[in-house]
Formats: C-alpha cells, sequence, structure tokens
C-alpha cells in the first residue's frame, strides 16, 4: 500500500510539474480563447509568430455562450487575452460586462461599418448568414416548392415539414428566433408569437442542436431524416458540395428570413500583455488569417478586401436582405424573449 | 484491524485530493452564483422554488432517474449473471461490447437510436420526444454497469450453496430470492447508486431525445449558465441539484448499513461452466438475445452508417479519414485523436486508479469510524452537473498553480467521475475479504498476510481491474465535463466526432470516427478479460 501512496504522489508531483513548465516560455506569448468550431491551417498563427515573435496558445471553449460565461466569471483573472467567436447575439452581454479593452484594428477601414463596434471593443472577424435551407427532392416529393418567405411556413401546406432548433441551446436556433422577431414584430395583429403558435400547429419539430437537426431530421444533402426544410446556414449547401466532393449542391437556401451572424475578436480586460493581443486580433483582419477562413469555419471574411473562394462564390449564395440586429438591443432582451418562446411552444 | 493513526494518514491523500479539485471548486462557484455582491441572493432560490416549470423539471429529473434505474437492474441483472456463470462461444466478445455504448457520445447514439425509434422506424414506433426513447436510451448506456459491477461479484460466489438450497428441496425462485439477491445485495446497491447518479445527471441523452417538457436539472443548469448567463440561478439550480443527490446517496448509505458481509468468495473462473440443462441453455440463449437486441443493435447500426457511401457500401469514410479528400484545418488525423485520447485516458486511470484504491481501503477499514460519510462523498462528483465542476476549475484553480488551462485538469475531471466506479467495484469485494481475513486468523490459525497476497489479492485485483476499465472507458468516451473547461488544442476522439457533425457532409467520416471509439473501447474490455484470465488461470 505504501508503494501506491508513493507512485500516487509521484504521479501527481509530475503532472503539476509538467503543466507549469509548459507555460514558462521565454518569448511573448498571447493565448487566444475561442470556441469548438475555431479551425485554422497549419502554418497560419506560425506566420504571426514570425513577424511578431508572438507566440499563440489556443484555448477551446464548447460554444459561444458557455464561452462568454467563462470569460465573466474569470474577469479579473483572465485565462486567456484575447477571444474570438463571439457573435452579435452574445455580444451585448459581453459588453455590459465591460469584458474587452477598446482596440481599433489596423484593418478596421475595411470592415463594414454596419458590423462595427462604434466604440472599438470588439474587432468584426467574420460573418455568416443562419438561412432555411431545403431539399428540392424532398419538397417535390410533396408536390411543394421552395418556400418564398419565412411566413409560408405557417401554411397548412408546409405541415410537418420544417425542424428547427431550439434558441436556448444552439446558436442558428435563436438566429431564427430573432428572424421571426424582426420579421413579424413584438405588437400587432400578427406578433412572433402568434407565427410561433402557428409553427406549433403545423408539427415544426424542435432539436437541441444543429447536428441533430441537419443529420438527424433534415432529408436534404448529407441529412438523414424526413423533413425538407431546416434552419442551417447559407454555405451549407456549398460545405456539402466540398465535403462530399460534388459537382452540384443538393440544397439550396431561402433567401427570405436570414439572419446575420458576426463574430468578433476582442482584447479581454485584465490581460498582461495588452499590446501583443492588440497585435494578435489586428493579425486576425489581416489578409493571411481571413483568406483561411472560409474553407476552414465556413463563414465569409469581414476583410471586403479579402477574395471569396471559388467555391462560395459558385455555391454560397449570400441572401440579398440578411437581418442585421443591434447586438444590444439583443442583449436586453434575449432572456425576455427565450422565456416567452418556450411558454409558447410548451 | 488498523490503527486509526494509519487509517488517517491513508485517508490524507484521497481527501486532499477531492477537497481541492472537487469541494473547493464547488464551494467557490456556488459562492460565486449566490453571493453576487457578497450578499445571499435569495432571490435566486425564490425564482427557482417558485417557478412551477423548475418544480417540474426537478421532479422528472428524480422519477425519471428512479424508473431508468429499476429498468436497468431488471435487465442488467440476467446478464450479469449468465456472464458470471456460463461459457458460451464469444462470451468475452460480447461482454466486452456492452461495455461500448458507455464511451459512445449521446449524438452518435441518438443517430443509431431514431432509426429504430423515429419516424423511419422499421418498429413502426415513432418515439421521439417519448420518455420511452429516454428512458431506453439510459438502459442501453448503464446496462455496463449492473453486468459487470454485479457480474464480478456474482462470479465469485460459490455455486455450492444455491446447490445445497436446492437439494434441500427450495425452488429456482425460492433460491434467488432468499439466498442469491441477499447476497448480492452489496453489489446491487453499488451499481444501482452509479446508475441512479449517471441518470439523475443525464445530458445528451435528454437533449437528444427528450423535448422542452422532459428536461433534467443538469440540463437546465447548463441553459441558465450558457445561454441566459445566470449565474444566480444556475447555481441555485446546482444546489438543489445537490441537495437530491446527497439525500438519496444518505438513504444508499442507510441502505447499505444492513449488509451482511460475511461471504463465501470463491477464486474467480472457477465457477463459469457450460450451460447443462435445457432450461439453462434457454435462459442462456433468451438473456443473449435480448443483449444483442439492446446493446449490439444499435451498435451494429452505427457501423453500418459508417460503410455506407454515395457508391454503396465501402471503406470510404475511414479512407477519408486518414486521408481527407479536402485540405481542411476541420480535419483531425484519426491517429492524432488516438493519440491525445490515450494520452488523457492513462493518467485518468492511474489517478482514479490509485485514489480509489486507498479510498477503498479507508472505507472497508474505516466502518464505523467515518468511511461511509467519507464514501458518501466520494460519489458527490458524479451526481453534480458537469458544468459546475467545469465552471468552479475556471474560478478556484488560479492559485496557487494556475491550472485552469493546463492539459492537466482533463484527466482529473475524468478521475472525478472515475473514482466512485473503482470504488464501487472494490468495496463490496475488500468487505468480504476483511471477514475473511478475520476468520482465517481465528479459525485455521493461517497466517492473514499469507491469505492476503494467495487468495484475496487476486480476488480484490479482479475487482480493481474492473474499476480501471470503467475508468478508461470514462475517460475516453467522456465529454461533458471536458466542454466546460477551457481546454488546450488537443483534439480527442469524441471530439473529433463533435467537429466532424458540425458540418454537412461529414456525416459519414463521424460515425466512423464513432466505430474507432467502438473499436478501441472493445480492444481495452477484451484486454482487461485476457489479463483477468490469465491471473486466475486461464477463462
Amino acid at each position: 500500500m505504501k508503494q501506491t501512496v508513493l507512485v500516487a504522489v509521484g504521479v501527481v508531483i509530475a503532472l503539476i510539474g509538467a503543466s507549469c513548465s509548459s507555460n514558462s516560455g521565454t518569448s511573448e506569448e498571447v493565448v487566444l480563447m475561442t470556441h469548438e468550431s475555431f479551425a485554422v491551417s497549419d502554418g497560419v498563427l506560425e506566420a504571426f509568430t514570425e513577424q511578431t515573435g508572438i507566440t499563440v496558445t489556443v484555448l477551446r471553449s464548447a460554444d459561444a455562450g458557455t464561452m462568454v460565461s467563462q470569460a465573466v466569471l474569470t474577469k479579473d483573472h483572465p485565462v486567456a487575452d484575447v477571444m474570438y467567436g463571439i457573435d452579435n447575439t452574445f455580444l451585448g452581454r459581453a459588453i455590459d460586462q465591460d469584458l474587452f479593452l477598446p482596440h481599433r484594428a489596423a484593418a478596421i477601414d475595411t470592415v463594414p461599418e454596419s458590423y462595427r463596434d462604434p466604440e472599438d471593443r470588439v474587432t468584426p472577424i467574420d460573418f455568416g448568414d443562419v438561412c432555411l435551407n431545403v431539399d428540392p427532392v424532398g419538397l417535390a416529393d410533396r408536390g411543394l416548392a421552395s418556400p418564398s418567405s419565412i411566413a409560408d411556413l405557417a401554411d397548412p401546406e408546409y405541415r410537418g415539414t420544417l425542424v428547427v432548433e431550439d434558441p436556448s441551446t444552439s446558436s442558428p436556433g435563436l438566429a431564427f428566433l430573432l428572424t421571426t422577431i424582426v420579421t413579424f414584430g413584438e405588437g400587432g395583429d400578427y406578433p412572433w408569437q402568434a407565427y410561433w403558435r402557428d409553427l406549433v400547429e403545423n408539427d415544426v419539430r424542435i432539436v437541441a442542436g444543429w447536428d441533430q437537426a441537419y443529420y438527424g431530421e433534415f432529408s436534404g444533402g448529407s441529412g438523414e431524416g424526413e423533413r425538407p426544410i431546416v434552419v442551417s446556414y447559407a454555405t451549407s449547401p456549398a460545405a456539402e458540395v466540398y465535403f462530399g466532393e460534388l459537382d452540384e449542391a443538393p440544397t439550396a437556401i431561402v433567401d427570405d428570413g436570414c439572419f446575420r451572424q458576426v463574430e468578433y475578436a476582442g482584447v479581454l480586460a485584465g490581460t498582461e500583455a495588452e499590446a501583443a493581443a492588440g497585435r494578435l486580433v489586428d493579425f486576425l483582419l489581416e489578409q493571411t488569417f481571413q483568406e483561411d477562413i472560409p474553407l476552414n469555419m465556413f463563414v465569409f471574411p469581414a476583410n471586403r478586401e479579402t477574395p471569396f473562394p471559388d467555391l462560395f462564390t459558385t455555391y454560397a449564395r449570400s441572401p440579398s436582405n440578411p437581418i442585421v440586429m443591434d447586438p444590444s438591443f439583443i442583449g436586453e432582451n434575449r432572456e425576455r424573449w427565450l422565456g416567452e418562446w418556450a411558454t409558447v411552444v410548451r | 484491524m488498523r490503527s486509526r493513526r494509519s487509517l488517517l494518514l491513508l485517508a490524507a491523500i484521497p481527501v486532499a485530493y477531492l477537497t481541492y479539485f472537487f469541494v473547493y471548486p464547488l464551494v467557490t462557484i456556488l459562492a460565486t452564483g449566490l453571493l453576487p455582491n457578497g450578499r445571499f441572493a435569495t432571490s435566486a432560490f425564490v425564482d427557482v422554488i417558485a417557478d412551477p416549470a423548475m418544480r417540474s423539471v426537478a421532479w422528472f429529473t428524480l422519477w425519471q432517474a428512479v424508473v431508468s434505474t429499476v429498468l436497468t437492474i431488471i435487465l442488467g441483472l440476467p446478464g450479469a449473471y449468465v456472464f458470471a456463470r456460463y461459457r458460451f462461444p464469444g462470451r468475452s466478445l460480447l461482454r466486452s461490447l456492452t461495455l461500448v455504448p458507455f464511451v459512445l457520445p449521446t449524438i452518435v447514439v441518438g443517430v443509431a437510436f431514431l432509426s429504430f425509434l423515429g419516424p423511419g422506424s422499421p418498429l413502426g414506433l415513432d418515439l421521439r420526444g417519448s420518455i420511452w426513447a429516454i428512458l431506453i436510451a439510459h438502459v442501453f448506456y448503464n446496462l455496463a454497469i449492473i453486468i459487470r459491477g454485479v457480474g464480478v461479484f456474482w462470479e465469485q460466489i460459490d455455486p455450492k450453496i444455491e446447490e445445497a438450497a436446492r437439494t434441500l428441496g427450495a425452488g429456482r425462485i425460492r433460491v434467488l430470492r432468499e439466498i442469491t439477491l441477499p447476497l448480492l445485495r452489496p453489489a446491487i446497491l453499488s451499481s444501482a447508486a452509479l446508475v441512479f447518479l449517471f441518470t439523475f445527471t443525464s445530458f445528451g441523452v435528454i437533449l437528444i431525445l427528450g423535448d422542452l417538457r422532459h428536461t433534467t436539472l443538469e440540463v437546465e443548469i447548463w441553459r441558465q449558465a450558457t445561454a441566459f448567463l445566470r449565474l444566480d440561478l444556475a447555481a441555485a439550480l446546482a444546489v438543489l441539484q445537490l441537495a437530491g443527490v446527497t439525500a438519496i446517496l444518505l438513504l444508499y448509505g442507510r441502505a447499505r448499513k444492513r449488509e451482511t458481509g460475511d461471504l463465501p468468495l470463491l477464486p474467480p473462473a472457477e465457477v463459469a461452466r457450460r450451460p447443462r440443462t435445457a432450461g439453462e441453455r434457454l435462459l442462456v440463449a433468451g438473456t443473449l438475445a435480448m443483449l444483442l437486441a439492446i446493446v449490439v443493435t444499435p451498435l451494429a447500426v452505427l457501423v453500418s452508417r459508417s460503410l455506407s457511401t454515395a457508391d454503396g457500401i465501402g471503406l470510404a469514410n475511414y479512407v477519408h479519414l486518414i486521408n481527407p479528400p479536402r485540405a481542411s484545418a476541420l480535419f483531425v488525423s484519426p491517429f492524432d485523436a488516438i493519440r491525445n485520447s490515450l494520452g488523457f485516458a492513462l493518467p485518468a486511470v492511474v489517478i482514479a486508479g490509485t485514489i480509489g484504491l486507498l479510498s477503498a481501503t479507508v472505507i472497508v477499514s474505516g466502518r464505523g469510524r467515518g468511511g461511509g460519510v467519507f464514501d458518501t462523498m466520494l460519489m458527490l462528483p458524479l451526481g453534480t452537473s458537469a458544468v459546475t465542476i467545469g465552471f468552479g476549475f475556471l474560478v478556484a484553480l488560479d492559485r496557487p498553480f494556475d491550472l485552469r488551462s493546463s492539459l492537466l485538469l482533463i484527466p482529473i475531471a475524468h478521475s472525478l467521475v472515475a473514482i466512485p466506479f473503482v470504488v464501487r467495484s472494490t468495496v463490496p469485494v475488500m468487505d468480504a475479504v476483511q471477514h475473511r481475513l478475520r476468520e482465517a486468523a481465528l479459525v485455521l490459525g493461517a497466517s492473514p498476510r499469507r491469505a492476503w497476497r494467495e487468495i484475496d489479492l487476486p480476488l480484490v485485483a479482479r475487482a480493481l481491474a474492473v474499476g480501471a476499465l470503467f475508468a478508461f472507458a470514462i475517460s475516453i468516451g467522456e465529454f461533458g465535463a471536458t466542454s466546460f473547461i477551457v481546454r488546450p488544442s488537443t483534439t480527442t476522439i469524441p471530439i473529433a466526432i463533435f467537429r466532424l457533425l458540425g458540418r454537412p457532409g461529414t456525416f459519414g467520416e463521424a460515425m466512423a470516427m464513432a466505430v474507432v471509439l467502438m473499436v478501441i473501447t472493445a480492444v481495452a474490455a477484451l484486454g482487461i478479460e485476457a489479463i483477468r484470465g490469465n491471473r486466475t488461470g486461464g477463462v
């Protein structure tokens, strides 16, 4: 038994030692906190190190909501210097909590004005659209055309065709809820709550996450389910082409009712490496990183000067009038909307 | 009997470990949530208790866990018996397969289940959103806990006792009720407690197979903490969850006190034999058929999905895993994922095995001297929500060493879940051994040391092997707690699956990666069986 004890103590000491020594590099280091979907090609972050002498350590969190909660909890003693991947649906809360130090990115003028934070607390890095995706074959089998607006979905014709994600557990789900709130409004004859009641009446299927909606319930593309309409992304048809090695997109988007998600990066307040952190935010908006974004994360680079890859220009149709919402407006009302939504659909 | 002093010394290590890595983070995060401005946020509790929706979540959490546990015991006991008592072709393989569900990510299991119990069900049963889908999934996940946890004990009970009773005229049912089940009681209680804690804190199964009406405290804590960013409500719910778990564990502690402990244990592998009579063959066949239906069929669905490609049946998805058709940073080499997963699993097994064995020794020697309280405390991490533990690490572990972004936190988080498994599988056997040691010393005059080394150590080693196997499975499949730790960019197999399922067009690759996880788990389980077999003279 004594031996076991000694071994245990030895293991614990060795592990603690290993974990401490790994953090004591000599060169300057910044820690980047991001979500699970973050992906970057080999050599991109290394290029930053070559340029600046600063090494980047990437820390992952589950999703944007978890990441923001984690940053709020560690506000006084942050685990990271830069956060990347917080989107406009969570930004309001993060701003309220003063999570970020203002930083004016070197290339900020290349970013459309409407995405920018007037006080430069966060820098837009990429954007994408949450749109309805349709399975043309599945719709044709039912004798239906692709819906022309989200209002069509409440039509009894489209009964049992739609699958959406729960807005309290999924980011595209929240984007779709916000779309309906903007489209139908909060007052008037037919507010968003009435629309959702009709959706429920029309047998909408609500699932927890995107993967379950797309793979489990959607019938188009690589989906394995039965429903021909799903809340997904404008780039999903392009991703089908890319990963499925196809020549033609098996699915299409509905142009109406798309919600624009903008993802930001910001220097976390409490960092001890503010200058280096700012330098990393600059880099995220430079061509090297921006060009790498589309095929890794299937979103669009925020820097207007970055060309889109052919795949995107051919297969990823950008919606004509996506809904752009003010992050602080979302932040102020999100909790109330989610609560009301839950009472409507329950 | 150990002296009080050496017992305390022995207890110091596990107590220190759990205090620093569980109690301290837990208390810190709850304090952060409930004392936002240094004052107790009574309103959070009032909000939670006054909200009928929350009350119904609490009630659902409790009753579905009770029903899931009872169902798992009922369906698991025949399996435990058949594997413990009979030899038949494919026994090791099948027993190894029963562990596989334990490691599979819920989204993957959801896919398999929905193909049977979804809209396209060949059985014509669409159970989506019904309580049955949840209960069946819980049985699927936790069956291995009963089969192994009770089985390891069952195979060491001398069948001669039952035979003697039969000779004296007792019917099968009567023998089962009056002899076998009372003997097995400690092991059943132990395993049931684990199943209960797992299902009480069920997360992925509920998200995927449940709906808005069927949700657990675990899901609600997560929703409050990450979607609503209401850390006060999340903390209040976490307190409620902990209170429930503690109450149940206290009941369990009381039930366990009535254990007899006087068990005639046999060295393993002498008990199992081929089924002889028609009745025995029927029992074995029936149990195997049930296991095939509940466990093997969903696994087979996943394998077949991984083999289905655009051009029919083929290995394209596996080839794509190793050699992706498109250069994308999204893809992770399966070899890297396997290496990373093993890199976390091995330290997790070492930590859980060491701390677990020390704890079991303390519990067994400390009966009546606080061992029971200690036992209950060890089980608590299993009944604590993953968000609470993950966020607790974040707020508590920054001083004196900043461990918050250390790779070490991952095996530590896994070990918190795994330690109860090591403890639960070793304590019943060690209890029995304890009695024997005394008997051997008193009656036969044999040296207790020799009895320990030659008979009891192998028994404990077998139980420890089962615990270590579960620790390995927990670590290699764990996704919940890990996802709430801010962690360095290391991709494990479950994370690779999750990422492949995060984009359109890579479903087949995700299934292939899930099969990789299944194979590793089955191989580990077979390996443990082989080691156990060798040590005890062959299966």
